[in-house]
C-alpha cells in the first residue's frame, strides 16, 4: 500500500528556499528581542486588543487552512471515496507544518510562557474554558498529525537512513504503527469536529463587543462548515501548485467531483448564516452600508461566488476557474475568521488595532519557516503521489510551493 | 443497528445542531448568586470630590509603581487609565455642564467571565465572592482580556516577564482586617466597604432619601448577572456616561457554558463520536484492501 507515494527529489537550496530562508531570520531576530523586551515594544497589541495577528492569523486562520488534512480524511475514511488517498499525505503535511507552527505562534504570543506546562495536568483544568478545550485538541491534534504523516519518514528510513539504529528503528516501527493507526485516524476526525467549532465558541463570550454581525451563538457551526471549506481549498491550491512546479500529471478531473460536496458545504454555510441574521432581525445591519456592511458583504461574495460557479460541470473541470474559486474559499474564511476577531471586535470607542511590522514579520516568517519545511519534506520524503520518477522539482528550481497551511 | 457512516455524519449533524439550537432548557446552567459571605464597595459619585487620595492609597498598599502622566508632561502618577500598573483610577466624565467623577477597578462580578474563561484557574472567585488572580496558574493567554466586559484585566506589556493586573479587593489587607486601600483613603466615604446584601440596601436608602440628587438605578445590582461593586450616579448622568456599558442582566458565560457544556455533557458525545468513527474506518479500511488484493 501507499507504493505511488514518491519523494520529488532535487536540490534542496532553491532559490525559493533561500529567500524563505532570509525571511524567517529577520523574523527570528525579532523573536529575541520580543522575548528580551516584553510584547508592547514589538506589536500593536494593547488592554483593549489583547490579542493580535498571532492569534488571528496562525492560529485562528492558521489550523482552518491547515484543515486539508481534517477535509480529505473524513472524505477518505468516512465517507470511503479511497480515489483521494493519493492526496491524504500532502494534505496531512500541510495540515501538521500548519498546525505545529500555531502552536508556536501561541508560544510566542503567551505572556507566561514558562507556566504553559500546567495547562495539560488535568488537574489544572477549568472545565468551563473554551480555550482550555481548544488548546488540548490542537496540542493532541500535532501529535495525532505527525503519527498520520509518520509512515512518509518509516518507508523512506526503512531503505535509506542517515543512521543505522534509524534505520533498525523505522524496521520495528513500521508493523507497530499500522495496529494503531485506525484509532489514530478517528481521532484525526474527532479532534478538528471539536477544536474547529470551538474556536467559533471562544467568542461567545464576547457578547457586548463583538458586532451584532459575527456574534451568534451559531458561531461554533459556522466555524466548523467555514474550517471544511478551507481546508477543502487548500488542498486544491496546494495540489494545483504542487503538480505545476514538480511537473506532476494534472489532478483536475480528479478533485471535480470533490468539489461538488464544497458547493454543499458552502451553501449551508451561507443558508445558516443568512438564516440566523434574518432569524435575529439582523439583516438590516447588511444593508448600512459602513465599514462593517462592506466586510460582511465581501465575505459573502467570496463564498458565494465559487458557490454558484462550481454548480457548473464546465468549471469543475476547468483548471483555472476551479484554483481562482479555491483562492476566494480561502480569502472568504480567512476573512470571515478575522472579522470575527478583529475587525468585527469593538471593545471601546476610539480603539484600533492594526499589526505593527515586526509583528506581521514574524507571522511571515513562520509561513517561511513552513515554506522551506514543505519544500524539504516533499523531496526527501514519499509524500507526493505519481510523480514521475527523478528528474521532476529541478525545472522549476525557481518557483516555490506555498504551503497553503498558513 | 449496524453503524454505518451515515450514523456518524448524522451523528455530527446532531452534535452540531444541539450545539446551537434548541439546548433543553434542563441544560441551561443556573443563575449563580453571591456568596453568603459576600463583600463588595458602594462607589457614589456625587460624594467624590476627585481627589485621588485612593489611586495614591491604591497603589502604596499593592506596591505599584508610579506611571507618569502622558497627557499632561511633567506630571507624575497620572495614569489615563488602568493599567498593568494601575488597579484603581478617578475618571473625570464632562459633558457641557454635566460633571461627575468615576472611579474604575474590578467590579468584582457574581458570575465572572474572566473565571469562567481561563484554563487553568488563574482567576478565582473566593468564599467572599473576590474575583482573585494567581500568577502562578497565569500562562498570559489574555482571554481573559478579551472576556471582561467591563475590560478591567491588564496587562503589563513593556516587560519581559508580565503579569495581568487587576484589583482584588485588597484581600491581603481584609485578612489583617483592614479596609481596602481605597475605602481608607476616601475622605468623603465615596467608597465604602461592606457586605453587599448591606451596600445594596445602603444604596437604594440614598436613592429613596434624595430622589433628585441620584440616577434611579444602583449599577451593579443586576447588571451582567450581579456585581459586588455597586454604582449610583448623579441625577441626569447615566451609567453608560462614566463607562459602565449597558449589559443586560444576563451573565456572560450563561450563553458559552451552556452551549460547551450541552455538547460536552459527560464528554458522552465525543466519545460516542469517537466510537462510531472507528469502526466504519475499520470497515471502510477492510473493505478496501479486500478490493485492492482483488485487484491484484
Amino acid at each position: 500500500m501507499n507504493s505511488h507515494f514518491r519523494p520529488v527529489g532535487g536540490p534542496i537550496l532553491t532559490k525559493t528556499f533561500l529567500v524563505s530562508a532570509a525571511v524567517f531570520a529577520v523574523s527570528a531576530a525579532i523573536l529575541v528581542w520580543r522575548f528580551i523586551v516584553g510584547l508592547g515594544p514589538t506589536t500593536a497589541m494593547s488592554d483593549l486588543y489583547p490579542w493580535g495577528i498571532w492569534i488571528t492569523y496562525d492560529v485562528v486562520v492558521g489550523t482552518a487552512l491547515a484543515c486539508g488534512g481534517y477535509a480529505v480524511a473524513l472524505l477518505c475514511y468516512v465517507l470511503n471515496k479511497g480515489k483521494y488517498h493519493h492526496l491524504i499525505r500532502p494534505a496531512i503535511l500541510t495540515s501538521a507544518l500548519g498546525y505545529t507552527l500555531a502552536g508556536v505562534s501561541v508560544i510566542i504570543d503567551l505572556g507566561r510562557y514558562w507556566n504553559v506546562w500546567k495547562v495539560p495536568l488535568l488537574w489544572n483544568w477549568n472545565r468551563n474554558s473554551i480555550l482550555l478545550e481548544v488548546a488540548i485538541c490542537i496540542m493532541s491534534y500535532v501529535v495525532v498529525l505527525w503519527i498520520e504523516l509518520s509512515p512518509a519518514f518509516i518507508e523512506k528510513w526503512e531503505e535509506d537512513a542517515p543512521w543505522q539504529w534509524l534505520r533498525n528503528l523505522s524496521i520495528r516501527i513500521h508493523p507497530w504503527l499500522n495496529k494503531i493507526l485506525i484509532p489514530i485516524l478517528a481521532l484525526g476526525i474527532l479532534l478538528p469536529t471539536m477544536h474547529q467549532s470551538s474556536l467559533g465558541s471562544m467568542m461567545l463570550i464576547a457578547m457586548h463587543k463583538l458586532h451584532k454581525l459575527w456574534h451568534t451563538p451559531f458561531l461554533p457551526l459556522l466555524f466548523l462548515l467555514s474550517c471544511i471549506v478551507m481546508g477543502y481549498a487548500a488542498v486544491v491550491f496546494e495540489t494545483a501548485l504542487a503538480d505545476s512546479v514538480f511537473k506532476l500529471p494534472r489532478e483536475t478531473k480528479l478533485l471535480a467531483p470533490l468539489s461538488v460536496a464544497m458547493v454543499i458545504v458552502l451553501f449551508a454555510y451561507l443558508a445558516v448564516r443568512i438564516a440566523d441574521l434574518a432569524y435575529r432581525g439582523r439583516l438590516g445591519l447588511i444593508f448600512r452600508f459602513d465599514f462593517y456592511s462592506f466586510m460582511f458583504l465581501l465575505e459573502m461574495a467570496l463564498f458565494l461566488t465559487p458557490a454558484v460557479l462550481l454548480l457548473f460541470r464546465r468549471f469543475r473541470y476547468n483548471p483555472g476557474v476551479e484554483f481562482v474559486c479555491a483562492m476566494m474559499m480561502m480569502a472568504g474564511g480567512l476573512l470571515y475568521r478575522f472579522d470575527a476577531f478583529l475587525v468585527g471586535f469593538k471593545p471601546a470607542p476610539g480603539w484600533n488595532y492594526f499589526p505593527s511590522v515586526p509583528e506581521m514579520f514574524v507571522t511571515f516568517g513562520l509561513v517561511a519557516f513552513e515554506v522551506m519545511a514543505y519544500l524539504f519534506i516533499v523531496k526527501t520524503f514519499p509524500i507526493l503521489g505519481g510523480a514521475p520518477h527523478a528528474a521532476a522539482g529541478t525545472a522549476h528550481g525557481v518557483a516555490g510551493v506555498p504551503a497553503p497551511g498558513r | 443497528m449496524s453503524v454505518t457512516r451515515r450514523t456518524v455524519l448524522k451523528g455530527m449533524a446532531a452534535a452540531a445542531a444541539t450545539s446551537v439550537t434548541g439546548v433543553p432548557k434542563a441544560l441551561a446552567r443556573e443563575r449563580k448568586k453571591p456568596p453568603a459571605d459576600a463583600v463588595g464597595m458602594l462607589y457614589d459619585a456625587t460624594r467624590c470630590i476627585g481627589c485621588k487620595a485612593c489611586m495614591v492609597k491604591c497603589k502604596e498598599v499593592n506596591h505599584l509603581p508610579p506611571e507618569p502622566g502622558t497627557k499632561v508632561e511633567g506630571m507624575y502618577d497620572a495614569p489615563d487609565d488602568l493599567s498593568g500598573y494601575t488597579k484603581n483610577v478617578i475618571k473625570l466624565y464632562r459633558e457641557g455642564d454635566k460633571v461627575s467623577y468615576m472611579k474604575a477597578q474590578c467590579m468584582h462580578c457574581v458570575d465572572p467571565a474572566c473565571v469562567s474563561v481561563c484554563m487553568i484557574s488563574a482567576f478565582r472567585k473566593d468564599k467572599q465572592g473576590i474575583v482573585t488572580y494567581d500568577p502562578a496558574q497565569c500562562v498570559g493567554c489574555r482571554y481573559c482580556m478579551m472576556a471582561c466586559p467591563f475590560n478591567i484585566p491588564k496587562y503589563q506589556w513593556d516587560v519581559a516577564f508580565p503579569k495581568i493586573v487587576k484589583c482584588e479587593l485588597c484581600r491581603h489587607r481584609l485578612a489583617e482586617g483592614k479596609l481596602p486601600g481605597c475605602v481608607e483613603a476616601c475622605p468623603r466615604e465615596a467608597v465604602i466597604f461592606g457586605r453587599l446584601e448591606d451596600l445594596k440596601a445602603d444604596a437604594k436608602r440614598r436613592i429613596a432619601a434624595e430622589p433628585g440628587r441620584y440616577y434611579p438605578k444602583v449599577y451593579g445590582e443586576t447588571d451582567g448577572g450581579g456585581t459586588q461593586v455597586l454604582y449610583l450616579s448623579a441625577a441626569g448622568i447615566p451609567f453608560e456616561k462614566l463607562g459602565l456599558p449597558d449589559i443586560g442582566d444576563q451573565p456572560l458565560p450563561e450563553l458559552s457554558e451552556t452551549l460547551q457544556h450541552a455538547v460536552y455533557q459527560g464528554f458522552v458525545a465525543p466519545i460516542v463520536l469517537y466510537g462510531a468513527l472507528g469502526i466504519v474506518i475499520y470497515r471502510n479500511r477492510k473493505r478496501q484492501s479486500g478490493e485492492e488484493e482483488g485487484d491484484k
